[in-house]
């Protein structure tokens, strides 16, 4: 301690204590304080609804208007959140330029899962709305399947049928088929409810219903459902296996009485 | 080669059997009469045994479902063995029907038996049905079995209906609500109908009960007696057959019951057991398990009835909802109720076909040899627009997966449907009736001409012959052996003394009818023996 209290008068004392000073001060900065790290964030954000504003001027403005106000071929996309960016652009609805059909179908997607964030995350920057659910929210696990049923049954089999092999609306529009569909799509069309769908926001089916549906729909329609009863005909019900009756069936039936009745028990001769 | 030890002898245990059972049953006589009955050979005779045997499977395998459903209606939570459903209210009769598709030894593959049984069986009685209507198996004195085949193709679709609604389940549960909504409306009556058959307000809690006796024991009970009376008339009829050297219409030609017919019905019998055992396992059908529970509040999409009552769908489905207010209070449902009337309407028509046909043609003699379908255009032209119009009616039931499947409108397909309900069978009349003109036609040429070889022939002075070879007297006998109908006459209205004689409406309408069928340009007149003579005799072709 004498060493230290004989040279507190020492020209560089001042300087030496400043040192420290700051040396505490900046690493307790850097230590509590998130500012730094937010900053970062926010600049990754940003940087994200740039990019996403430059993907979005080349592929989407011309129908929805450059800064997605909406127009004549597409609608305003404020409010529409990230959750709607995900599942059109996702499984390939959008770009819908090549169709002009009753409905925009399913397609190759076009944008990498990055870019697709990075536009999400553009449109989500233009208002409020449901936003891409994290994994936890749409996992299968610990979900009732027998209450997805029920609520499957309840919302959705009207359009989508039974299991969900899809059905037919007005005017060539129809409700397609929700085989081998990735959960987190089904949750995203539940959520923003696209095309002639409605949207089933968390207010009237909560995210443990939803989970619910995801389960049921995978139990019965998933890729390794198994089909107890032999080949599943499609899952269409009495039309695909009236046909099958019969083409297969009575087809058969007549086949083999062709085939006895040319086999017949001929007089002797001579 | 008898001996007096002989006498002593005892004779082979069969031979006791069959003489036990002789002397009081009498089955000797009965056997001896029989045992040699001929039957004709043809692969279409044996579409009715195709619907014999189908039936014989439905009610083996219906008593081994009987042993395990529930018809009941108690509302019960499924605690089976399939997870999705585990936890889930519904009636006793589904969680029994999953119970025998998923717990049940042999259960599932045994009500895929029955159900594609079921389709099978009605497919082959419609085909049976129209085998029967195209050859003109229907003539006397055939007319009373005919119409036995129909009321069994017609309580058939019932019988299917009820078995299809007994699992109670979202599917069926939509089609039995469905059914209800027609009986509804019937004027006046159908609420009264509707409380009366369902115990009171749909769904309540009799209709699985109610729709198991009529499934299992009433409408069945019916069927079973009707294809007794069936089988006896057509032995007491004996087989009809195809026109052909040797054959008459006094006698039959073909192989006797036994040995031959008994071993190929038998066998034929397994094939039949055999090959749909063989689709029950490698197809599903009615996947209750899919389908879930019935309830009134719910509905999906793709909701069907089995193919036969895939007409009535279709009615329901491109009628237009038509509907009339009377007084501001009692509402008259056309658009289900014209339908309705349509269904009966529909399968009646070719129900009385044979009574009219016999009706123009005024013909009261007994008819044991079948007619081609060319040598009865109108006939087979009518037949040909009645399934035409069945088909619509199927496409109509069918419209959202026309749509789906062929990318369509389903608005687009329900205006089709609309049109060619009506416009479809009148141009498959027309054109089926020039078809068969065009092959009488072409029966006529072959006989006086004989078959074209394809073989060119140069004359020595240049000119090109075609080489037509002369018929087999077999085939000539086979293309000229049918008779054919003059078209009838009024008559004079007046007679020789100047008196007007009366013709009644209905007369009139009777003659007008026979010549749309066999007046000239309706038939083809067939080659006679001069007119070959004529051509045969020399004097060069054309």
């Amino acid at each position: 301690m004498k060493k230290l209290s004989a040279r507190r008068r020492h020209p560089l004392a001042a300087v030496v204590v400043l040192l420290f000073a700051l040396a505490a001060t900046g690493g307790l900065y850097a230590v509590f304080a998130p500012a730094d790290q937010a900053q970062a964030d926010e600049t990754a954000q940003s940087l994200a609804i740039d990019e996403g504003k430059k993907l979005y001027s080349v592929g989407c403005s011309s129908c929805h208007g450059a800064n997605g106000q909406g127009g004549s071929d597409g609608p305003s996309l404020a409010g529409v959140g990230s959750a709607a960016v995900d599942f059109q652009v996702g499984t390939g609805r959008m770009p819908a330029a090549t169709s002009q059909g009753a409905q925009v179908p399913k397609k190759k997607k076009i944008y990498s899962q990055a870019e697709i964030d990075q536009l999400a995350a553009y449109i989500a920057s233009l208002g409020v709305g449901p936003t891409v659910p994290k994994p936890e929210q749409y996992s299968i696990k610990d979900a009732d399947i027998g209450h997805g049923g029920e609520l499957f049954r309840n919302n959705c089999a009207q359009c989508h049928n039974f299991t969900g092999e899809g059905g037919a609306l007005t005017e060539g529009k129809y409700a397609p088929s929700l085989e081998g569909v990735d959960p987190k799509y089904i949750y995203e069309a539940m959520q923003t409810g696209p095309q002639n769908m409605p949207s089933f926001p968390d207010s009237t089916m909560p995210e443990e219903a939803k989970k619910d549906i995801i389960a049921y729909l995978d139990a019965v329609n998933g890729e390794d459902t198994p089909n107890p009863g032999g080949l599943k005909l499609g899952g269409l019900g009495p039309v695909s296996e009236g046909l099958f009756a019969w083409i297969f069936g009575l087809g058969a039936l007549v086949a083999t009485a062709v085939w006895v009745a040319a086999r017949t028990a001929k007089a002797k001769k001579s | 080669m008898s001996t007096a030890t002989d006498t002593k002898r005892k004779a082979p245990a069969g031979e006791r059997v069959a003489d036990w059972a002789d002397g009081r049953l009498g089955i000797y006589s009965l056997a001896k009469a029989n045992m040699r009955k001929i039957f004709p050979d043809h692969w279409s005779f044996m579409l009715g045994e195709v619907a014999l045997y189908t039936f014989i499977i439905i009610i083996l395998t219906g008593v081994y479902l009987t042993l395990f459903f529930h018809p009941s209606m108690n509302e019960v939570e499924y605690a089976g063995s399939y997870v999705p459903m585990q936890g889930v209210l519904m009636s006793e009769a589904y969680a029994s029907t999953l119970d025998i598709s998923f717990d049940v030894r042999g259960g599932l593959l045994i009500r895929q038996i029955h159900h594609w049984a079921a389709l099978i069986f009605l497919a082959a009685m419609f085909v049976h049905m129209m085998r029967v209507f195209f050859t003109g198996a229907f003539r006397k004195p055939r007319e009373i079995n005919w119409l036995f085949g129909f009321l069994l193709f017609v309580l058939g679709m019932f019988t299917g209906f009820t078995g299809y609604s007994l699992p109670d389940d979202l599917l069926s549960g939509t089609g039995v609500r469905f059914t209800q909504g027609a009986i509804l409306s019937v004027p006046v009556v159908g609420t009264y109908i509707s409380m009366f058959l369902f115990g009171g307000e749909f769904p309540g809690t009799d209709m699985i009960a109610r729709f198991y006796s009529i499934h299992i024991l009433l409408l069945p009970g019916i069927m079973l007696g009707l294809v007794v009376a069936h089988l006896i008339l057509v032995f007491y009829h004996k087989h009809t057959q195809f026109g052909g050297a040797g054959k008459t219409n006094k006698n039959v030609v073909g192989m006797p019951l036994l040995p031959v017919y008994m071993a190929k019905a038998g066998g034929f019998f397994f094939l039949v057991f055999g090959i749909i055992a063989a689709i029950a396992a490698i197809a599903s059908i009615n996947p209750i398990w899919a389908l879930g529970p019935y309830r009134p509040d719910m509905v999906s999409t793709g909701a069907q009835p089995d193919w036969y009552m895939g007409f009535a769908e279709g009615l329901i489905r491109f009628m237009p909802g038509w509907e009339i207010v009377l007084w501001d209070s009692y509402t008259l449902n056309l658009g289900v109720f014209i339908p309705l009337v349509i269904f009966p309407l529909f399968l009646t028509a070719i129900a009385v076909y044979p009574f009219i046909e016999s009706w123009i043609t005024k013909d009261k003699r007994e008819h044991h040899i079948l007619d081609r379908p060319r040598n009865a255009p109108t006939r087979t032209a009518f037949g040909a627009a009645w399934i035409a119009a069945y088909f619509i009616m199927l496409i109509g039931g069918g419209n959202d997966l026309w749509a789906t499947h062929f990318s369509l409108s389903i608005n687009s397909i329900t205006w089709f449907v609309r049109i060619f309900f009506i416009a479809g069978p009148i141009l498959v009349f027309i054109a089926t009736k020039r078809i068969c003109l065009g092959l009488q036609r072409r029966d006529r040429d072959k006989v006086l001409h004989g078959r074209e070889t394809g073989i060119i022939k140069r004359l020595p002075h240049g000119e090109f012959i075609e080489v037509h070879e002369p018929l087999s007297p077999e085939e000539l006998h086979r293309l000229t052996a049918h008779e054919q109908y003059t078209a009838g006459e009024i008559g004079p209205l007046v007679d020789e003394n100047g008196v007007k004689r009366k013709v009644s409406m209905l007369e009139k309408f009777r003659v007008k009818l026979s010549k749309g069928y066999y007046a000239e340009g309706n038939q083809i007149p067939k080659a006679t023996a001069e007119e070959y003579e004529e051509i045969t005799s020399g004097h060069g072709h054309h």
